[in-house]
């Protein structure tokens, strides 16, 4: 067996990283626009104005030069659990492979194909049919959303599966579990509810340009008309689903819950913080030292959000190591020690398994799996060799989370703002505004990245929670290999990105050219 | 009725569809190959870019479903393949990602690269990835060099890595360039048949005189290297040893004329093989005899369809390792030892039904985009939407 080697463990988790943030910087604008454009189609069909049409096709051409880069991203993820992260692809493939499939056959096609109609149909099919095929092509778009988030909740949350030690692997056992699992359908709304907030305020920013530069002002009123409204139920939308995600975060990740806040001592009617330091000298979870200094704490309020109970005991960082207290559903929680023993006797027997299998002596197989299973569920801890190696990076989750909440709250604002200012018609009176509009964009995408740093810087060192850590989840390769790809993707992706903005830039001047109309000639031979 | 064998069969034959599938939609990588030898003027090449652009989202598509597909079926080979032969797979990637972006692209202002650039990445992918992928495939019979040992999960000292497919050579999958002169002949054959395909395929959507005159050339020049290469291949490997698997033990042997014999002693394949053979000839051939004469890519396509397909299933089938290797026999992937659970199986054959439904909207769009031929001034029309 070759030698475990830390920096290819970095390098894989890097290029997952690197290639699943790029994939998100383009996919949430995709479900977010979409559902702009064809709300603005559905006017045009319904009133037959001319001007409805212009609009929805000026957000096509836009929503097409973004799709083709999210398409271009997402091939390589897709791949990726297989080249870089072969031995999770084995273990646990008989479960996490069939919603990557399922997403191929019924989400991937409908996309790939009602896109072309939405794109080229235009003067070949009726205007029914075409507008058929925008909501299809949506609706394409937010069933891969859905499939992608049924795995990823699935790795924080594994249920509905069995191992089997004959095949050495995790198996499917009940899939319903798997795709109405609590994690998997708040983390479907919330993210593909941050993608509308996300199209929302980009279809903010870019109206407000215009009515800067005083062009296309009808145009712009009526695009932020409906992405202000739009954008407000989102948001409301974001923050009940967020706090789901919270709760569920509480009941099964309670380590990442205690990192999201700081929270090294656990305590009844714990605090949420609104913000706050991370303390820099703080050098171990054991140390007396606070984890989070000069902050800002709501009592009682953290306690309530996650278990809607003011007063109940929330565990620290330190208590989840050292165990001894009692979880939510009754039992006496384990320390770090008791779980890597358990971790490493389960491995131990399937050791044991398979070599009593080669000998074809049943009466031991099932000696030895009945202590596998016993002990099964914290299989993952016997890979780990200190308990510092189960705890995240706390300042990065720690800042992401609460810049996230405060992001959200800002939306909101700038919602109802917007959709104040326009519905008085005053949205030309105040430029510094409109300036803000802009600078929105931006962050918008900022806390869709944040929201995933929490999920899943939050989540390690697990690939799949409490059963399978990054070390154990890799291919055997030269980590060269896995920085030379590293490079190749952040090149190639950077170049692309570029070329992305270049393009969106001079489209975006270029405008829907809807009030000047008459007087152009020839802009189609682009 | 449905019983676990049943379900690892139905589950190879979706596999090897797809392939057949995605053999027959790489026509579009094999246009991207011929954008400046078929088209002089800007205005041509134009041409051909937008025909082949509404169908490039397919290929893609395809493409990524057959490796959603494979993972969900058979994930041992989806850990040891694309894990093992890392290199192959990540230079397919890597031109798969650059041809996504080239038709937006390639003629907005403030694209950065430039035009040409974007056409380069079209060609390039047209020849890597046609390339890469026959010569991937052609290791279903040639073998590679990898060991599997599920035991190692249990490695836990926190010293080794508990990796239970290891790949045996340090090229990761570019030593496979070297090992078989089988793998050069597929590779080359899936490129030329990817062109040839591409020239019977403007030779049906394109309404251009220029255009038109030069396909016929060029689909001569494309078939015969195609069909000297594709025929090496297949007779080499029908001659040649195959791995076969003692259905009792599950043991693996290398057994003279394998492929062969798999032909003979399960006929619809042989019947399914030469049918598609004909199909093939039959589109390539009457297309050069009768000029006029457009329908040569159904016949081609669909018989590069059932091919592709006959072959995989040959490799599957009739207890035959799909993915052998030569390092460790007994390490080698059949469809029964690298399957999904039962359970899997045959929840995603519920979900396998949707696939006439899928394939029926796919035919209505296709109909719907191309009544008529693709000329010049339809791309250059004014409103329309064109790369
Ligand atoms: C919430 C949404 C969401 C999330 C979490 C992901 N994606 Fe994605 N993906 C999309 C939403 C999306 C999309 C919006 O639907 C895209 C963008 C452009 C497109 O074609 O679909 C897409 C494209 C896309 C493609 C190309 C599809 C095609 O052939 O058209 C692949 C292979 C993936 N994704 C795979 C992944 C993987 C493996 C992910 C997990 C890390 C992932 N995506 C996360
Ligand atoms: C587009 C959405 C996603 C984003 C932005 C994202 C983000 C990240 C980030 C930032 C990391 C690095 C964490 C670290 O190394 O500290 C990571 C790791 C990882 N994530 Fe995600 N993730 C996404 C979706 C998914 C999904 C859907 C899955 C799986 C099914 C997944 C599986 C993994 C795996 C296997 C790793 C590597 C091992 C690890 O470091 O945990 N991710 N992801
Ligand atoms: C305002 C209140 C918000 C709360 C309470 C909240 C809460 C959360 C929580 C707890 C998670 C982690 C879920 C997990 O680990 O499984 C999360 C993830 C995420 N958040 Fe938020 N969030 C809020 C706002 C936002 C906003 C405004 C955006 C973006 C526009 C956003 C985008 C995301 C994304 C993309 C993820 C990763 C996907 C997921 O795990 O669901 N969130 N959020």
């Amino acid at each position: 067996m070759e030698l475990l080697s830390t920096s290819l463990v970095d390098w894989s988790r890097a290029q997952f990283a690197l290639t699943a943030m790029y994939h998100w910087l383009f996919v949430p604008l995709t479900p977010g626009l979409g559902v702009i454009q064809a709300i603005l189609e559905t006017i045009y069909v319904k009133t037959g104005k001319e001007e409805w049409k212009k609009a929805a096709k000026f957000w096509m051409t836009i929503f097409g030069i973004n799709f083709a880069i999210g398409v271009a991203t997402g091939i390589i993820l897709e791949f990726q659990f297989g080249t870089n992260w072969s031995n999770y692809s084995y273990f646990v493939g008989d479960i996490f492979g069939a919603p990557l499939a399922i997403e191929g056959i019924v989400a991937f096609f409908m996309e790939a194909t009602f896109i072309s109609i939405m794109f080229f149909g235009w003067n070949k099919v009726s205007k029914g049919v075409h507008l058929a095929a925008t909501w299809l092509t949506i609706t394409g778009a937010t069933l891969s959303a859905l499939w992608i988030l049924v795995a990823n909740a699935w790795m924080q949350l594994p249920i509905g599966m069995e191992f089997n030690p004959l095949t050495a692997r995790n198996e499917m056992v009940d899939f319903w579990a798997i795709i109405s699992s609590p994690v998997a359908i708040n983390k479907f709304f919330h993210a593909v509810i941050s993608g509308w907030i996300q199209g929302s305020l980009f279809v903010i920013g870019i109206s407000a340009w215009y009515i800067l530069k005083k062009r296309e002002i009808d145009f712009a009123k009526k695009s932020i008309r409906i992405a202000a409204i739009f954008g407000t139920i989102s948001t409301v939308l974001i923050i009940a689903t967020g706090h789901g995600s919270a709760q569920q975060v509480s009941y099964h990740q309670p380590m990442k819950l205690a990192v999201m806040e700081g929270l090294y001592e656990g305590q009844e009617g714990a605090p949420l913080i609104a913000m706050g330091i991370v303390n820099p000298k703080k050098e171990s979870y054991k140390d007396d030292k606070e984890g989070v200094i000069m902050a800002m704490r709501l009592p009682k309020m953290l306690s309530w959000i996650a278990f809607g109970d003011a007063d109940h005991y929330v565990p620290g960082i330190r208590n989840i190591i050292e165990g001894g207290y009692t979880k939510p559903d009754g039992t006496v929680a384990l320390s770090f020690e008791e779980k890597q023993k358990m971790g490493q006797t389960a491995q131990i027997a399937l050791s044991n398994f398979k070599k009593a299998e080669a000998a074809k002596d049943t009466a031991a197989m099932a000696e030895h799996k009945a202590v596998l299973d016993a002990n099964y569920k914290n299989f993952g801890y016997g890979y780990l060799t200190s308990p510092e190696q189960s705890i995240p990076n706390v300042p990065l989750v720690f800042y992401s989370f609460h810049l996230m909440v405060i992001l959200g709250g800002a939306f909101l604002l700038i919602f109802i703002v917007a959709m104040y200012m326009e519905w008085k018609d005053m949205l030309s009176k105040y430029n510094w505004l409109l300036w803000i509009f802009i600078l929105f964009i931006p962050l918008g995408y900022l806390a869709g990245q944040l929201g995933w740093i929490v999920a899943e810087v939050g989540r390690q060192p697990w690939t799949i929670q409490d059963i399978l850590p990054v070390q154990a989840a890799i291919s055997g390769l030269q980590t060269s290999s896995v920085v030379i790809t590293f490079v190749l993707f952040a090149v190639l992706f950077t170049g692309l990105l570029i070329a992305e903005i270049g393009i969106m830039v001079k489209q975006i001047k270029k405008g829907p050219k809807i009030e000047n109309q008459l007087s152009e000639t020839k802009d189609s031979v682009r | 009725m449905i019983t676990y064998s049943f379900l690892q069969h139905y589950w190879w034959f979706l596999i090897s569809l797809l392939a057949g599938l995605l053999s027959f939609l790489l026509f579009v990588q094999g246009g991207q190959t011929m954008i400046s030898s078929l088209g002089k003027t800007e205005d041509e090449r134009r041409l051909i870019v937008n025909v082949l652009g509404k169908k490039w989202e397919y290929t893609f598509t395809t493409l990524v479903t057959f490796g959603g597909a494979f993972f969900a079926s058979f994930p041992l080979f989806y850990s040891t393949s694309f894990g093992g032969a890392y290199w192959v797979w990540m230079l397919i990637l890597s031109c798969f990602i650059l041809q996504a972006v080239s038709y937006e692209y390639q003629n907005r202002p403030g694209n950065f690269f430039g035009r040409n650039a974007y056409r380069g990445f079209l060609f390039y992918n047209g020849l890597i990835g046609t390339f890469l992928l026959g010569a991937a495939i052609a290791t279903f019979f040639t073998g590679s060099q990898f060991l599997v040992n599920k035991a190692n999960i249990a490695e836990f000292s926190g010293q080794f890595a508990p990796i239970i497919s290891q790949w045996q050579s340090p090229w990761h999958g570019l030593e496979l360039l070297f090992s078989d002169l089988r793998v050069w002949l597929l590779g080359l054959a899936v490129f030329f048949l990817a062109r040839t395909q591409a020239v019977l395929f403007f030779k049906n959507r394109i309404s251009n005189a220029e255009i038109e005159g030069r396909l016929d050339k060029a689909l001569v020049v494309n078939a015969i290297p195609f069909l000297v290469f594709f025929l090496a291949f297949l007779i080499w490997t029908l001659a040649g040893k195959g791995f076969a698997v003692d259905p009792a033990t599950g043991t693996v042997s290398l057994e003279q004329y394998k492929y062969f014999n798999n032909l003979i002693q399960v006929p619809a394949l042989l019947i399914l093989l030469l049918l598609g053979i004909v199909g093939v000839l039959y589109g390539i051939i009457f297309s050069i005899i009768k000029k006029s004469w457009r329908k040569g890519i159904w016949f081609t396509g669909i018989g590069t369809v059932i091919t592709v397909t006959t072959l995989l299933l040959t490799a599957g089938f009739n207890n035959t390792a799909y993915y052998p290797s030569t390092y460790d026999l007994q390490s080698s992937l059949t469809i029964f030892n690298s399957s999904s659970s039962y359970y899997t199986l045959k929840v995603m054959a519920v979900v396998s039904l949707l696939i006439p439904f899928v394939m029926a909207y796919i035919f209505y769009a296709w109909r719907a985009l191309e009544k008529t031929h693709t000329t010049i001034d339809e791309i250059n029309q004014k409103d329309n939407h064109a790369y």
